[in-house]
């Protein structure tokens, strides 16, 4: 049972199995394990991103395709529920409505960006997104009477999902059992439900096919497969699965704007977290996103209290301040390539 | 052995100013093997490339069972049953063997565009891989990945992927190359027991002429591009020009 619903891909490492246990269970009963806004904010963040990240590998790491678009499928999935939202009014049928009209908008785009470049050299994918992408990010900031421009959009969700809604009056385990909750897991299970999808896909012979492609494109054409129809199938995937995680995304924010999720520098994010976690694999695409968007929410934090510490020290703490905390999460991300080239779930799977 | 399966007519190839393949008009029959001879740079495995579609030509046409197929990509003369194997060794190095000759029966089945089920669940082409595997003499190497393996062993895989495939017109380029003694007559052994299927027919580029004239049913000679010489192998191997030109050295060599 377990097995088919990991698809047979266990995690083949013991201590691999305990984290991803691990942070499973944490992220399950994060609202009351880490009770208070930011934690469960952040929780929330990390079962969004591990979707999202696990989506992008579908591409890089096992299609081997090279695309800068894919926080452009997350922001079409988000811009779909704020729309449906706005103009349908706050209603789960608004929710729903958007999501499967970003989703089918992402996997139509990605359809024509795929047929259109895959044909062609990997690099030449890689600008078509770039552009596109950056096409599309433009037009967002500039309509800004459709998307709300720069300012993004607020609008209402059910009130079921938000923290007025009180399903009882007391507290359970000293946690309120409200519509944020609701939320949390919607949240949660969507992003496991993605995850548990994209696990099957990436273990489905079609999943065979794209490693092949991957490894020798030449070779797969001539055992019949039509690699850029494959290619293309996985790009449309990854954009749905993006879409609808972007749809989770802006179900628990109640906002959208280029800044949560069109921004080029979440794409970076999404890259270095599939580096982190190890490409081609999507246990790292759980790992990446867990140790990335923590150290992102808590770095600050970290560094706080070591610079409180170690305030009599000369200049050490300088370097600890609570500012400096992208210098750190470079200086992480620098360690973690030299060391674990192969990602930290190669270096956990390594063959001893 | 009569009816024509694959045809050339005027199959023309220009790389800029030279010609590769230049003109060469020829018909292959059903269950014939046919060798395909000359020296280095003769355009063989050129023609090889314009026939199976991994370059489209300048001039003339390939044609299969009378249609023609010249204009097809790669995959789709696969699917029409055109097979082929490479000279230099061209295979999925990072993947095991097993995994290697599955790829291609799940190929054969249509079963690529299958997205939600476990590739580990479809145990009939594990079971096909495996069978091909046992034929091929690959079985003790069934786990091992591929880049890992002996280039000898490679070479044999190369062949059994094309096994596996199954078409009609199997394209055999040099597949003895680089094979130690004993592990090339496993090869050859192999393409005698398929040559005895007589709905499948043998394109076979090879040096060795001993090995050509014993198996095949047929000789063509290419030099510089074009046909020189076509004919049973007795007749093609003594006839003047291939002994002169062309064969000379081959044949003191074997």
């Amino acid at each position: 049972m377990l097995r088919r619903l990991i698809s047979g891909d266990t995690p083949r490492s013991t201590v691999l199995s305990i984290v991803l246990l691990v942070i499973l269970i944490a992220l399950a009963f994060a609202p009351f394990l880490f009770p208070g806004t930011r934690s469960v904010d952040t929780a929330a963040r990390v079962c969004i991103f591990i979707a999202l990240v696990a989506s992008y590998d579908l591409m890089l790491g096992y299609g081997g395709i090279v695309s800068f678009a894919h926080t452009m499928f997350f922001g079409m999935g988000a811009y779909g529920v704020a729309l449906a939202s706005i103009h349908m009014g706050r209603g789960f049928d608004a929710l729903l409505v958007g999501s499967v009209a970003g989703a089918l908008a992402a996997a139509a785009l990605a359809f024509v960006i795929g047929l259109f470049s895959l044909r062609v050299r990997a690099i030449f994918f890689a600008m078509i997104t770039l552009a596109v992408a950056s096409a599309v990010a433009v037009l967002v900031s500039q309509l800004s009477s459709i998307t709300g421009g720069e300012d993004g959009l607020n609008y209402k969700i059910p009130r079921a999902l938000t923290s007025a809604h009180k399903f009882m009056d007391d507290k359970l385990f000293g946690v309120r059992i409200n519509g944020k909750l609701a939320n949390y897991y919607l949240v949660f299970f969507g992003s496991l439900i993605l995850f548990l999808i994209l696990l099957r896909i990436v273990n489905s012979p079609f999943g065979r096919v794209l490693q092949a492609i991957r490894e020798n494109d030449f070779r797969a054409e001539a055992i019949g497969y039509r690699a850029v129809y494959y290619r293309t199938s996985a790009t449309c995937i990854s954009a749905t699965v993006a879409a609808l995680a972007g749809s989770l995304y802006a179900i628990w924010l109640r906002y959208v704007g280029p800044d949560t999720t069109l921004s080029f520098e979440i794409m970076i994010d999404i890259l270095l977290m599939v580096v982190i976690g190890g490409m081609g694999t999507l246990y790292g695409a759980v790992i990446g996103a867990t140790i990335f968007v923590v150290a992102q929410n808590y770095l600050q934090n970290l560094m706080g209290i070591a610079e409180a510490a170690l305030g009599d020290l000369p200049v050490i703490p300088l370097f600890l301040n609570p500012d400096r905390w992208l210098l750190w999460l470079g200086v992480l991300f620098v360690l973690s390539v030299y060391f674990f080239p192969t990602g930290v779930v190669g270096r956990l799977r390594r063959r001893v | 052995m009569s009816d024509t399966v694959l045809e050339t007519r005027d199959l023309t190839v220009r790389f800029g100013g030279h010609v590769a393949v230049d003109h060469v008009t020829c018909t292959f029959a059903t269950g014939e093997l046919t060798a395909i001879v000359g020296p280095n740079g003769a355009g063989k495995t050129t023609y090889f490339n314009l026939i199976s579609g991994q370059i489209s030509a300048s001039e003339g046409s390939v044609h299969l069972k009378g249609r023609d197929i010249s204009g097809l990509p790669v995959p789709e003369r696969v699917d029409l049953g055109i097979g082929r194997a490479f000279q230099l060794t061209n295979l999925f190095p990072n993947l095991t063997v097993l995994e290697n000759v599955r790829l291609v029966i799940q190929s054969k089945r249509k079963k690529g565009f299958n997205l939600l089920t476990m590739a580990a669940s479809h145990t009939e082409l594990t079971e096909a891989a495996e069978a091909v595997l046992e034929r091929t003499n690959l079985a003790a190497q069934r786990d091992q990945i591929v880049h890992e393996l002996p280039h000898g062993t490679q070479r044999k895989l190369e062949v059994a992927l094309l096994i596996a495939l199954d078409p009609i017109v199997y394209m055999f380029d040099e597949p003895t190359a680089g094979m130690s003694v004993d592990e090339a007559p496993v090869v050859l052994d192999l393409i005698e027991e398929l040559k005895a299927d007589t709905s499948r027919t043998i394109l076979l580029v090879e040096h060795k002429m001993d090995v050509i004239g014993t198996l095949a049913d047929r000789i063509i000679v290419l030099h510089n591009g074009a046909l020189a010489a076509d004919g049973p192998p007795a007749e093609v191997i003594a006839s003047d020009v291939v002994q002169e030109a062309y064969m000379g050295r081959a044949l003191e060599d074997a």
